[in-house]
């Protein structure tokens, strides 16, 4: 019963946006028109392109969607805006992205009570005080504005949000079924062999059968949150959570935490007096395995913007070949080219996405498996000896 | 690696660690923590229904076992009660054979005796008779010729004694 209010709530939030976002259209207050054409417009050479690719890697403050030429050749955007808001020096400051106009480049000045702020490739900037226009030095470096905390709901964190209440509606589903019976029904079926393939292949072996039930949660969500953050950059939406850089390094640095308050005292003598080894090798091998400690969630962070930017990139390169190769192989040639290798690299995407929460999940797993491992060094040792003797008698 | 530091958002990385944390804490309540739970029970009731069908899988097995013996038992007491009736036919009849006999041969023995008895009774009776019929058939043969009678008597007494039928 209150799946179907929630479904519907879902479903009339999405209209409502889209409505919104026709409804500013027209009334020109989201004009998103050909007076700034600085990267919304018409994508037709090989720089443009370029930029494109590189603007939809980085993060956006405004939802778009597509564009097109109206009858009169004029370039219409549809998108909607989502807010800005930011921690300047004269406090919190909050207001629609639609204010900037579409702009980019530091062109639109928006005034939010005594601060003035522009954007400036996909940042916003304060502008200090007394400014009017921003000025760059020879690097192109604003001179006259700073950077500010920008905690706006950008495209990635509306794409967030939109993930974590949809794990939560379905999941929350799933869980609800299990109170009458035994056997999800329906979509819950293909829900439960995910969960236990978190739990029996990547929690389980790694963490061991005694505690990997305290770590389901944090594995769980990770799993599911990049998983469906990748898929979701491979729609058209052009989402692109994952491979930001911020995200990435979000979730490792849980990663990192988890497994340094979940470490047990063998872990730390590992660390910092390595068992079984002389004196000094002990103190040689401190940096080395602190240096470990720093690389593990480095690896994970890196890992996964990495593979996904690659596929961002690798992917809108391949839709450009039809621009690209026009010249070429002509309109049908190139258009069929690209979109063979599309295709054929959307579904290699559509494995790594999984892959890709699956190695993170895996390995924040191992790595939390190594920190609560408990393994008795003395016995550990005599066993050892033990067979050493044993195999060599073997030998003899 | 300039780029990508520039390209850091603090601002992005607050909300994802806002949202992350959450998330994982929401999903935590509402999600994970009634769906394990469900699935262990789940495990653990498969466990232990394989388990009960295990048992009484060895149970029927066992209990198949003392029927065949108890069977057995049955069959071997039903032999024995057989044979013993068997037994107790052939001796009953052969006992009631023998009594039969010996009581034939005692009824066969009086039979022959008391025939014995009558057949001597019967012949004195006819040697008295036929020394009667004689006499009187003598006697009107003679009736003149012996007048003494008991002279005639005793000479067909000897006769008879002589004639010894």
């Amino acid at each position: 019963m209150y799946r179907a209010y929630f479904k519907i709530a879902f479903f009339a939030l999405i209209f409502t946006a889209f409505a919104t976002a026709q409804a500013q259209e027209h009334n020109g207050d989201y004009a998103f028109d050909d007076e700034i054409e600085s990267d919304g417009g018409k994508v037709n050479t090989k720089e443009e392109i370029d930029s494109y690719i590189d603007h939809h890697l980085k993060d956006s403050h405004d939802f778009h969607l597509f564009s097109y030429s109206d009858d009169a050749g004029v370039r219409k955007h549809v998108g909607f805006s989502l807010p800005v808001i930011v921690w300047s020096s004269e406090g919190l400051k909050f207001f629609m992205s639609s204010r900037f106009h579409h702009d980019d480049d530091g062109k639109v000045l928006v005034k939010a009570g005594d601060a003035t702020f522009t954007k400036l490739h996909s940042k916003i900037y304060e502008l200090d005080s007394g400014a009017t226009a921003i000025n760059f030095d020879a690097d192109h470096h604003p001179t006259n504005a700073h950077r500010v905390f920008d905690m706006s709901i950008t495209k990635s964190v509306f794409g967030l949000l939109l993930i974590g209440l949809l794990m939560l509606l379905v999941f929350g589903a799933l869980a609800k079924q299990y109170k009458t019976k035994k056997i999800p029904t329906g979509f819950g079926r293909v829900l439960e062999p995910l969960v236990l393939y978190v739990r029996d292949e990547i929690a389980r072996p790694n963490i061991g059968e005694t505690k990997y039930r305290k770590f389901m949660g944090y594995l769980l969500t990770v799993f599911f949150l990049i998983w469906i953050s990748n898929l979701l950059g491979l729609t058209p939406f052009g989402f692109n959570i994952t491979g930001q850089i911020a995200v990435t390094v979000c979730l490792a640095l849980f990663t990192f935490i988890i497994v340094q308050f979940s470490g047990n005292k063998d872990y730390w003598m590992h660390i910092f007096w390595m068992p079984g080894v002389p004196v000094l090798m002990k103190i040689a091998l401190i940096p080395i395995e602190l240096i470990g400690l720093l690389t593990k969630p480095f690896s994970l962070l890196v890992r996964l913007f990495a593979n996904i930017t690659a596929g961002h990139v690798v992917v809108m390169g391949l839709i450009a070949l039809m621009i690209t190769l026009k010249a070429q192989f002509g309109i049908v040639g190139s258009t069929g080219l690209s979109i063979f290798l599309t295709l054929f690299l959307s579904v290699i995407e559509l494995l790594v996405a999984f892959l890709q929460a699956f190695i993170f999940t895996m390995l924040s797993a191992l790595f939390i498996g190594m920190a609560v491992a408990e393994h008795d060094h003395h016995e550990h040792a005599g066993t050892e000896e033990d067979d050493i003797d044993e195999v060599r008698e073997r030998f003899i | 690696m300039l780029d990508l530091i520039n390209d850091f958002s603090p601002g992005l990385f607050f909300m994802q660690a806002l949202i992350l944390i959450i998330l994982i804490v929401l999903m935590r309540k509402f999600a994970w923590k009634p769906i394990l739970n469900a699935l262990s029970e789940r495990e653990e009731g498969i466990a232990e229904a394989l388990a009960a069908a295990e048992n009484a899988k060895i149970e029927m097995a066992n209990l198949e076992a003392s029927n065949q013996a108890a069977a057995q038992e049955a069959r071997a007491q039903r032999d024995e009660m057989l044979k013993d009736a068997r037994e107790i036919k052939e001796k009953m009849i052969a006992d009631a054979a023998g009594q039969a006999q010996e009581k034939a041969d005692k009824i066969i023995a009086q039979a022959q005796e008391a025939i014995e008895a009558e057949k001597k009774a019967a012949l004195a009776d006819i040697k008295s008779q036929v020394a009667d019929l004689s006499v009187d058939i003598a006697e009107k043969v003679t009736r003149k010729e012996l007048s003494q009678k008991d002279a005639q008597h005793a000479l067909i007494e000897q006769l008879l004694a002589e004639a010894n039928i």
